[in-house]
């Protein structure tokens, strides 16, 4: 058999879907070329509803596509999935393990499944739990195993028989950054010793950066194509980061920088300074009354800076009108008082201990986050606050009362946006808002000026009729943020809620939120984008239950590099896992910065 | 009375969320119409007992002029045809045994010198068992042509053979009459049920009950919130039936609207009640689909609609007083075909009540209290 050059070649392949509620068509994937060559490591790249799980599903012979041609390993694979099949390991986003087997019985099940010959499954198992690190679990319940561990025993069971090539669809979703980084050395390992085609489809730009060859998918169409540092090229000369003047933070600047889109093209926070990219030919004279006295240095791009720019070359700006926002000073009481007060808070469920006796206090007007991997807590802890839970031991205070034993009314103070933007997808728009309103206490004209105000602020205008159920994921999360702001809360609860998200739509989502700390509301928000941290005044990082550590996210980060500052600013994932592994590894007396 | 008002938007303002959230739904919407129309039809065609054309045999051992009539009798309803006339009491054996027959009806030698004599004269019955349900319904069209015959023998004297009704309210002898009165309860307890169960585990699975909780909104007002919309729904496909009995099957109403409503709102309550408790236990709509499809069949095997509390295991019958369905269905019947008034069915409100007490706070204490 010739060995064809290319892993996948896809002419004008489009698929749609329909929707069975509306009866609307959907273009899932829009006239999409692809040439990936064999024995490369690519990704695919792309917010949620960009068609990344479409295009993996169609290769593996899934699913047909409506046009187009499609051929994987050199073979049409809609005219012929099972010969593609014999030679393809494709993982889906959630990999059917079943949790009441073993880890070694799911393994044994899937050699069996694949028919691997028994005399190659002893030196196949031995290398793969050595490469998962799971070989101390072979008894264990796949139910039983954390998500990291898992999405591992998964890629093990996808890779019991060696294939050709393999197709992993997000298989870092809803890991922490530890189990991230174990993932990819496992994928890039099986690059380079076993030269296995790997097709990976993710959301984040720091593993695509890891990668041969990068794609680009928004929206069901190719943006871009080529190598990472290609990619980059495109934000080539406009990269800085600026150290804010005395007497502003770096949240004020990367405000300013990022409302002035036809100059800035991205902006972040990044460990005391601001990291932008400007617009191409913008001279440093025209950002002088931005920067207002804030020393620049260039520095190089990055894939992320590549890809803002692709993204709003394609989008345009996406800068909400924040004014109202930031007016919005609904909030009786002295700034930095204490809102949310913890006292040794413990939760247990059974002997199984989800938070171990954590204390901080939230005051006014702080933006207040939440870090840690899956399990740490982090969820638990939210759900305690906002009186979802109740708590084993210990005290807890959010507005000066505990929610869950407060009156009802009590709860008006907060506001909650929950990590799958929950909402009545049967209901329209404003429908929706009319009944949180109501929830609320708001009725009559009263209610109607917060629903235009709401909607406004939030981008929602011409969506009021709409069903919430069909708008695309970005609305989905404003009209949450809408509904959680309509009685303008003193207190906002977030949980995950840039998950999914395009970089342009997280970029709007912090603008709105620090323009709200900015008049006063308290923000508690969790995340598992570790470079989302920087935005917040303070963090905690939880794991397995234990605080490890809070403070300023530059304090944090100081924990862990205390050496060697000529390595320039060590990125907040690289700092989150520096203190997990630190405190994993048992070492004593860990000092934690409390300010 | 602000407190009141206040309360008062924000119970109309969560009610109006629960409706739409119903009705907007187009697959909801044909769920709620549909079923209880086609199985209403269904079980009045289908569920049936009666009989239209039963083969039977004779073996008429007086053979006088007496018998002879009896059996004409029975000749001429035009449900009975004889398909054997037998000589000897050994023959019934094979026409019963080899399914020729249903029934096999013996006149003894002394039957008419013993009625001539004003004695009881026992007329034999032999019934294929094996199809019990068409059997007794058989018998019980014999016993009736029996004793009207009686009737006609001496008016004045005692029936000779004592015959008992087997369906007193129900001079046609129609198995209908008592199936559909108590689908009225049934089906609309079924859907209600339904409903109500993934009302709660739905928002929970979809993650806006926790949106809920977080709004001033008590576990009271979300509690009338998710029962107000499903008891209406529930009454509407107890209306849905009833036309369907009155009018399609022309079923008789002998008792009142408002008895039979009130009886109906009653029960409906209480099976929301349970709906909301399941939904309040469950994780996920997977879990609430399947406790109520384990909890819908005893409950209607132990509600007497389709075969009489009085004829199970004692153990049983006891069970059947928890069972809303059985009070309901008892209530139902008896309003419908025996006329009776409010005060006579307070023995079948009563337990309703005891349920709905038991059960709603029960569902409102679950939505938060529930261990995740």
């Amino acid at each position: 058999m010739n060995r064809p050059e290319l892993a996948i070649e896809a002419r004008t392949v489009h698929k749609s879907f329909r929707d069975k509620q509306t009866g609307k068509t959907e273009d899932a994937l829009k006239s999409v070329d692809l040439q990936i060559p064999m024995g490369s490591l690519t990704a695919l790249v792309g917010p949620d509803g960009a068609g990344k799980t479409t295009l993996l599903r169609l290769c593996a012979g899934l699913m047909r596509p409506d046009q187009g041609e499609l051929k994987v390993l050199g073979i049409d694979v809609a005219q012929h999935p099972q010969p593609v099949q014999d030679r393809i390991s494709y993982m889906p986003q959630r990999f059917g393990l079943y949790e009441d087997l073993s880890v070694q019985e799911n393994l044994d099940l899937y050699a069996d499944l694949h028919g691997v010959p028994a005399a190659d499954r002893i030196e196949r198992y031995r290398r793969l739990l050595h490469m998962t690190d799971l070989a101390r679990f072979t008894e264990r319940p796949a139910g039983k195993l954390s998500g990291g561990m898992k999405q591992k025993l998964g890629l093990a069971c996808t890779l019991v028989r060696s294939p050709d090539l393999l197709l992993l669809d997000e298989p870092t979703v809803g890991v922490d950054p530890l189990s991230r980084r174990e993932l990819w050395q496992i994928i890039q390992q099986l690059v380079e010793e076993e030269s296995l085609s790997v097709v990976v489809s993710t959301a984040y730009l720091d593993e695509a950066s890891r990668c041969d060859e990068v794609y680009v998918l928004h929206e069901g169409e190719l943006l871009a194509q080529g190598t990472p540092d290609l990619l980059c090229e495109r934000a080539l000369g406009c990269c800085f980061t600026a150290v804010p003047g005395k007497g502003e933070s770096p949240r004020q600047l990367q405000s300013r920088l990022i409302d002035h889109p036809d100059l800035i093209v991205d902006a972040v926070p990044h460990g005391g300074e601001v990291r932008f990219v400007t617009q191409a030919n913008v001279t440093q004279e025209a950002l002088e009354p931005l920067l207002r006295g804030a020393r620049t240095q260039a520095v190089p791009p990055q894939l992320e800076d590549g890809f803002m720019v692709l993204l709003r070359k394609r989008l345009g700006a996406a800068s909400p009108d924040v004014d109202s926002l930031e007016r919005q000073r609904s909030i009786a009481g002295p700034p930095d008082e204490v809102v949310i007060e913890v006292r040794d808070l413990v939760r247990t469920f059974g002997d199984f201990t989800a938070v171990a006796s954590t204390s901080f206090d939230v005051r006014r007007g702080e933006i207040f986050g939440l870090l840690g991997p899956n399990g740490a807590g982090k969820t638990t802890t939210f759900r305690m606050l906002c009186g979802l839970l109740p708590s084993s031991s210990g005290f807890l205070q959010v507005a000066g009362v505990n929610l869950r034993t407060a009156r009802a009314s009590a709860r008006r103070r907060i506001g909650y946006v929950s990590q799958k933007f929950s909402l009545y997808g049967n209901l329209t728009v404003l429908e929706n808002l009319r009944f949180f309103g109501g929830a609320y206490g708001l009725h009559g004209k009263r209610l109607s000026a917060r629903i235009v105000q709401v909607m406004e602020q939030f981008d929602l205008s011409g969506q009021a009729r709409t069903r919430s159920g069909e708008l695309p994921g970005g609305f989905k999360q404003r009209l949450a943020m809408a509904a959680g702001l309509i009685h303008e809360p003193e207190i906002l609860f977030l949980d995950e809620p840039t998950s999914g998200a395009d970089p342009l739509a997280r970029r709007a989502f912090w603008r709105r939120i620090t323009a709200l700390a900015e008049g006063g509301t308290t923000i508690i928000i969790t995340t598992h984008f570790m470079e989302e941290a920087e935005y917040c005044d303070r963090i905690m990082i939880q794991d397995a239950g234990k605080r490890l550590a809070m403070g300023t996210p530059q304090q944090v980060r100081e924990l862990v590099s205390t050496a060697d500052p000529a390595q320039g600013r060590l990125s907040m994932e690289d700092t989150f896992i520096g203190i997990v592994e630190h405190s994993r590894n048992g070492s004593a007396g860990h000092s934690e910065v409390n300010p | 009375m602000n407190w009141l008002l206040a309360f008062f938007y924000r119970l109309i303002n969560i009610c109006t969320k629960e409706l739409l959230a119903v009705l907007k739904d187009p697959s909801s919407r044909v769920i709620l119409i549909v079923p209880p129309l086609m199985q209403s039809l269904l079980f009045g065609y289908a569920a049936t007992y009666d009989l239209t054309d039963a083969p039977y045999a004779v073996l008429d051992q007086s053979n006088t002029q007496v018998s002879r009539e009896l059996l004409a009798r029975i000749d001429g309803t035009g449900v009975f045809h004889r398909v054997a006339t037998l000589n000897s009491s050994d023959q019934i054996a094979s026409v019963i045994g080899n399914g020729e027959a249903l029934l096999a009806i013996q006149i003894p030698a002394d039957f008419d010198t013993r009625l001539a004599q004003g004695q009881s004269a026992p007329v034999q019955m032999i019934l294929d068992g094996r199809n019990s349900a068409t059997a007794n319904s058989a018998a019980g069209y014999i016993s009736a042509i029996v004793a009207s015959y009686n009737r006609t023998l001496s008016p004045d004297a005692g029936p000779l053979v004592s015959v008992e009704s087997r369906a007193w309210f129900n001079d046609n002898l129609q198995t209908r009459w008592i199936i559909l009165p108590g689908m009225i309860a049934a089906l609309s307890m079924i859907q209600t049920m339904m409903l109500t169960a993934l009302s709660v585990a739905r928002e929970r699975e979809q993650g806006t009950f926790d949106q809920l909780l977080v709004t001033p909104h008590t576990p009271l007002e979300i509690l009338i919130s998710k029962a107000v919309p499903s008891i209406l729904i529930g009454l509407v496909q107890s209306t849905l039936v009833l036309l369907v009995s009155l009018f399609w099957f022309q079923i008789p109403m002998a008792g009142s609207l408002v008895t039979l409503y009130i009886g109906l709102l009653m029960f409906t309550i209480a099976s929301v009640g349970i709906g909301l408790s399941i939904s309040a236990l469950s994780a996920n709509m997977h879990q609430a689909m399947l406790y109520t499809f384990v909890l819908i069949m005893p409950l209607m095997l132990l509600s007497g609609l389709a075969t009489p509390v009085e004829n199970m295991p004692d153990i049983l019958q006891s069970a059947t007083y928890l069972n809303p369905l059985r009070f309901s269905i008892h209530l139902v019947r008896a309003v419908y075909l025996e006329g009776a008034q409010l005060a006579d069915v307070v023995p079948d409100l009563i337990p309703l009540i005891i349920i709905s007490i038991v059960t709603l706070p029960l569902a409102a204490w679950l939505f938060r209290h529930r261990l995740v």
